[in-house]
């Protein structure tokens, strides 16, 4: 159990799955981190390297952006950690990639050059946990109304009441 | 805003909120750039290049017309009668049900999925029960699978045919919608015999399912199973020579595979792109290993592919339901996990050990190992995915869902543009809305 949040374990006993090679191949230094939980790989990029990773797991056969979304772990720091689920249709297998955001000036790059269909996902994620996405062709709030203040899917925004 | 209207706006986001009563212990909320920062600009203005600026014309469809299936709005650009964009609004049925899921006992959240995508309930409440079984690490009988798997598909057909009603009534054929409402009636009706609800039955359980189903349910789903593929055969008859359902559907809203897989399509849209990928088939779970079924794949790429994959998925969901039925195993329905799945009611009341699980659950819940997991399974939409993240408490920290209706929404543009007005009622029909699940 422990091995499967080690990375150096992990690395050493799912090297050969593309996405590692790839990342580990071109761009060692975007890979922090390592897991394999309950059958699913994840792999902790950093934050300046995710358009990177991502058009590498792309070419590694990971063919299909799922999903992209966010986890707040206030008052943790790296307070927010933007995840991504990355399917391959011919490796039958999917990727999750995560990266951890600090809550001073929570920005990622988007990644909607390499999957457009990441456009609505990081709207979503903008809208509900106010991370950025640099590179994002109209980046605006997509469920709550245009003038909203806060973003309510952090954890220090209430669940019921008035705010 | 709280502020006065006088006070510039880079002057408010800077400062602290006065309305936010929500800071953290002992800590300031930092500041966080809110979307006052950006500029808020119409979502479609229409297009300045050689100057003739009144070439073209912005038409808001939406939200409240009849054929958007919900309330979705859409703001297009057309020239005449060809459309160039396409924008989706959406966000008109947010109800944040992600947050409120933060809230709740895992088995509380239950109830919410159900709510999320109001034609395929139970394909809601499998896809989160799976999730948090897997986080739990729970092994189900095979009954259960089985009869997962049986009302999973008995809640496809029954998408399927509000699907096929309502995408014939957009483009005029009225009686069809009669016809399979029809049908979807005795579906309901099975629903509600197996659940007590004609929808919202919130009939699975994490570690199973809620109780037994009534003793003469599989005789009538038997029934219903029987008379299906004639009355799919009807349907198919009032639609498939049909001149105008033709010119309507075939060559419209193309779709290349390449832009389905770009652009996050998946389920019947998907395949009927040319590209073969059923998670069922591919990635089984709850024991859709055991089943025979063919995926049905197209590469003509346009509404008619889409309508004749989902025809074709029908009669396999039949076939699906008949062979859960024949091979329905025996044995109990929920895992034996006392400490997770709640005791039935005569042990509960008879021994005392079951009566402290029963307290224990119903007050504080199980709590479930840390970890994160992302459970996808093949709704009547496409890919339906929970992502779970439990910190080891009886409340999930983090519940999002993936629902195909969002992802394939962003596709309607490609399969609008350059098309006839008319042609976006019937691709918005193609890709099977529901905006209850685009919204959450």
């Amino acid at each position: 159990m422990q091995d499967a949040y080690d990375k150096a374990a992990v690395l050493a006993k799912y090297g050969a799955n593309p996405a590692i090679q790839a990342i580990q191949a071109a761009q060692p230094d975007a890979l922090l981190d390592a897991k394999f939980d309950r059958g699913e790989l994840t792999l902790k990029i950093a934050r300046e390297h995710i358009r990177a990773a991502a058009t590498l797991v792309q070419k590694a056969g990971y063919n299909f952006l799922e999903d992209v979304t966010c986890v707040d772990y206030y008052p943790l720091e790296p307070r927010f950690q933007v995840i991504y689920h990355i399917l391959s249709h011919r490796l039958k297998a999917r990727v999750r990639l995560a990266v951890p955001v600090e809550s001073i000036d929570p920005e990622v790059d988007s990644i909607t050059p390499v999957w457009p269909s990441a456009d609505f996902y990081e709207r979503e994620v903008f809208d509900l946990f106010g991370i950025r996405f640099g590179g994002h062709p109209n980046l605006r709030r997509i469920m709550m109304p245009d003038e909203w203040e806060g973003h309510p899917l952090r954890k220090d925004y209430p669940v019921e009441g008035y705010r | 805003m709280a502020t006065t209207p006088e006070t510039p706006v880079a002057e408010v986001t800077n400062a602290k909120s006065e309305s936010s009563t929500f800071a953290g212990p002992n800590e300031p909320t930092p500041v966080m750039p809110y979307a006052a920062n950006f500029a808020i600009a119409p979502l479609l203005e229409p297009r300045l290049e050689e100057g003739a600026r009144d070439r073209t014309m912005i038409l808001n469809m939406g939200p409240q017309h009849p054929s958007t299936h919900g309330v979705l709005r859409l703001v297009l650009e057309i020239d005449g009668e060809t459309v160039l964009r396409v924008v989706p609004d959406i966000g008109f049925l947010h109800t944040g049900i992600e947050k409120t899921c933060e809230a709740k006992f895992y088995q509380q959240v239950v109830p919410m999925t159900d709510r999320i995508d109001y034609l395929c309930p139970m394909t809601n409440n499998l896809c989160y029960c799976l999730a948090v079984e897997k986080l739990l690490q729970l092994e189900l009988p095979p009954r259960a699978q089985y009869l997962r798997v049986l009302l999973n598909e008995l809640t496809r057909l029954q998408s399927h045919l509000v699907w096929l009603g309502t995408h014939a009534m957009d483009i005029g054929a009225l009686t069809v919608f009669l016809y399979c409402f029809r049908e979807r009636e005795e579906l309901l009706k099975i629903f509600e015999h197996v659940s007590g609800q004609r929808m919202m039955g919130s009939y699975f359980r994490v570690g199973g399912v809620s109780m037994e189903p009534p003793v003469d349910f599989y005789e009538r789903v038997q029934n219903l199973l029987n008379i299906m593929p004639s009355k799919i055969d009807e349907y198919q008859n009032l639609l498939t020579g049909n001149p105008i359902w033709i010119s309507r559907t075939k060559g419209v809203g193309h779709l290349s595979a390449e832009d389905a897989i770009a652009l996050g399509v998946t389920g019947p849209p998907l395949r009927a792109s040319g590209v073969d990928w059923d998670l069922r088939r591919d990635m089984p779970y709850s024991g859709y290993e055991n089943f025979q079924f063919k995926v049905p794949i197209s590469n003509d790429c346009d509404v008619w592919a889409r309508y004749v994959i989902r025809m074709d998925e029908m009669r396999e969901s039949v076939k699906i339901c008949q062979q859960a039925l024949d091979g329905m195993p025996g044995g109990p329905l929920k895992a034996d996990a006392p400490k997770v799945v709640l005791p039935d009611r005569e042990v509960m009341k008879t021994q005392m050990e079951s009566l402290i699980y029963h307290f224990k659950i119903v007050t504080e819940g199980f709590a479930v190992p840390a970890g994160e997991v992302y459970q996808a399974i093949e709704s009547p939409r496409g890919e339906m995915a929970y992502y779970v993240v439990s910190d080891g408490t009886a409340k999930p920290y983090r519940v999002h869902m993936r629902n195909p209706s969002f992802a394939t929404l962003q596709a309607v543009d490609k399969m609008c543009a350059g098309r006839l007005l008319a042609d976006v009622v019937a691709v918005i029909g193609s890709i099977d809305i529901v905006l209850g699940e685009i919204d959450r």
